[in-house]
């Protein structure tokens, strides 16, 4: 009997939250719009190599340097490739580093914040420690030394990001944990028998998810800015695979004499998908957190 | 005062600290042997074994650190393989590009978010509200180096205003003797007006560049902050009490309302010294970040922790500037003290 009065506050908490995403899409179209491109990013990630109409490494010196045209929409490059084909084939990776960082740094800084708002005590002062020696630095600075010292490669563009962004993820999750740790429903776990840990993966890790996919959402954007200033500076990502941050490092010579196409293109991908996190990040967390709508 | 800075200096101890065993720990996650590495890859058996004693490499870690520690002491960041260079000299020579780049990137943004975040929170839903609102957001999807390159293509290339995106002075005009490094007051002061004007050329676009950048969080913070101040009772008494609306917005709302602004500074730093580096890639700016990239390249260490620690100890100093300006803001943060 309490079971099926259980299940049934479940689903309409659901239902309510359906309801309510639905109100804020309807409010705020921008949301809706955003949802709307992120869903063609992830298709262009998908579905990329296979509907670009041009091989994205086939080079053709006898095209090079057109500006956009029917049969080169976005142009060609220095070397007679096809920019739109690059730019397409390009948000796969792009996209990968960034789910990747997202989701190391919600493993990494998520659950070490978990666990110092939970614990407190010594594991609190030892994740607050590491975060705070993080922040001690300008971020960027810090992911060009950690790349430059773990080695230049993609895994470990990936694993700078992921660390830079730890001290943002522990704290939240940090201050989510701690206002959680005495709440009622643990109380309640506590006294059923369970242990510590248990709570801590089965009470207090569901309740701040939401909280930490705001988070997540709202930092992919940064994600893919900062992987593409480090490839920008030659870092991680090797010529000639299509990345955005290399492809405008790549056409930034030839701004200087006209030919805009090469690096323009490849910065407006990049700069629609950083857009297009950060206004589905405030979206979802309309959805999700309320009182926070600004 | 002076108790408030004593103990905000104690508190930046501890950064400084982590900031030096991180530097530390990046050179000995180094792929590889650091021996092999420094010593090039034509060296024999026994010149690796030397560089690696005279590098210390052969003691424990522990030895190390207090060797590296003991080296920082003494303002030894070791040589760049490539130029054969102290670092250190290399940073001292190069900082005063970066540092007048940096700067002025701030002030071009100071300059323009306060009074967009004031007039959007004066006057919220009117125009320049939604100004405001659009160039936040697309303040921080903008990538820098995009940024920087499309004012290059069209303030270069299509307009022919700005000079060439390569590097400080145009190389006709002759540098002023140096007693800053900051060329725009080095000019000043031999009363060079040429050099002046051919310097703020070189330096417009790629402080225009960092300024876009930056600009968003302090207009959006300054636009909260001034919305709440603006509807406090202690402004709502100034007006009632017939104060003109200037005397009410700036004397009254917008010194109380600095406080949270002048803490995102602190953010906006992180962002500007990270930004810089890719601006001085765009600009080809003799700075101590393409001086970075270039060893980063030419897979050259010792200028790249050197460039790390520096940009680390002078943001662990900025935010402690930052504190003390919140002091002086702030009186009562001054009587807590």
């Amino acid at each position: 009997m309490s079971d099926l009065a259980l299940k049934d506050t479940h689903s309409s908490g659901i239902l309510a939250t359906l309801k309510h995403a639905r109100y804020v899409i309807g409010e705020n179209p921008v949301t809706g719009f955003a949802f709307g491109l992120f869903v063609l990013i992830v298709i262009a990630a998908v579905l990329g190599p296979s509907i670009v109409p041009y091989d994205p490494l086939a080079s053709d010196t006898a095209a090079a340097l057109k500006g956009p045209s029917r049969a080169h929409w976005f142009g060609t490059d220095q070397l007679g490739r096809d920019v739109f084909s690059r730019v397409i084939v390009a948000t796969r990776l792009d996209f990968i580093i960034a789910v990747f960082s997202v989701v190391l740094v919600f493993l990494m800084g998520g659950l070490a914040g978990v666990a110092a708002g939970f614990y407190g005590g010594w594991t609190d002062r030892i994740v607050s420690r590491i975060a705070d020696t993080i922040m001690a630095f300008p971020l960027f600075v810090l992911a060009m030394g950690i790349v430059a010292a773990l080695g230049n490669t993609v895994q470990n563009i990936i694993i700078a990001t992921a660390i830079v962004n730890f001290p943002l993820y522990a704290r939240i999750a940090r201050t989510e944990a701690n206002v959680r740790r005495e709440a009622g429903f643990v109380q309640a776990a506590r006294l059923s028998g369970n242990g510590e840990a248990r709570i801590l993966l089965t009470q207090i890790l569901p309740n701040i998810m939401p909280i930490m996919i705001v988070q997540m959402s709202l930092t992919m954007g940064y994600a893919i800015l900062n992987a593409a200033g480090l490839s920008f500076i030659g870092l991680g990502v090797r010529p000639p695979d299509a990345e955005w941050g290399i492809m405008v490092a790549e056409g930034a010579a030839f701004m200087v004499s006209g030919e805009w196409w090469i690096a323009f293109f490849p910065g407006l991908a990049l700069m629609i998908a950083v857009f297009c996190f950060n206004l589905l990040g405030d979206g979802l967390r309309d959805i999700v957190d309320p009182q926070r709508r600004t | 005062m002076l108790t408030v800075i004593a103990k905000r200096l104690l508190i930046a101890i501890p950064s400084l600290i982590g900031v030096v065993i991180v530097t530390f720990l990046l050179t000995r996650a180094l792929p590889g042997d650091p021996a092999a590495y420094f010593a090039g890859p034509a060296a024999t058996k026994e010149a690796i074994q030397e560089i690696r004693v005279k590098l210390g490499l052969d003691k424990s870690l522990p030895q190390q650190f207090i060797r590296y520690v003991g080296d920082l002491a003494k303002g030894n960041l070791g040589e760049s393989l490539t130029t054969g260079q102290p670092v250190v000299t290399e940073i001292r020579n190069r900082l005063p590009a970066s540092a007048e780049l940096t700067l002025l990137g701030l002030i071009v943004s100071i300059a323009i978010a306060i009074p967009l975040g004031i007039f959007a929170a004066v006057k919220p839903n009117s125009w320049v509200d939604h100004t405001c609102r659009v160039v936040t957001t697309a303040g921080v999807s903008l990538p820098v180096f995009f940024t920087g390159l499309i004012l290059v293509y069209v303030f270069y290339y299509l307009l022919g205003w700005a000079p060439a995106p390569l590097g400080r002075l145009d190389t006709f005009v002759s540098a002023p003797p140096s007693v800053t490094g900051f060329l725009l007051i080095d000019s000043l002061i031999a009363g060079n007006f040429e050099a002046f004007r051919a310097a703020l050329s070189q330096l417009f676009l790629p402080a225009m560049t960092l300024g876009i950048f930056s600009l968003a969080p302090i207009a959006r913070m300054t636009r909260a902050s001034m919305l709440a101040v603006l509807a406090s009772d202690f402004v709502r008494t100034a007006r009632a009490s017939g104060l003109t609306p200037f005397t009410v917005i700036v004397t009254y709302a917008f010194r109380n309302a600095m406080l949270p602004v002048v803490t995102t500074l602190g953010m906006v730093f992180s962002f500007l010294l990270g930004a810089n580096v890719l601006v001085e890639k765009v600009f080809a700016w003799p700075g101590i970040g393409s001086y970075a990239v270039e060893a980063l390249i030419a897979s050259d260490f010792a200028p790249v922790q050197g460039f790390v620690l520096t940009m680390a100890i002078m943001y662990v100093a900025l935010n402690l500037l930052i504190d003390i300006l919140y002091g002086v803001i702030d009186p009562r943060v001054r009587l807590e003290g």
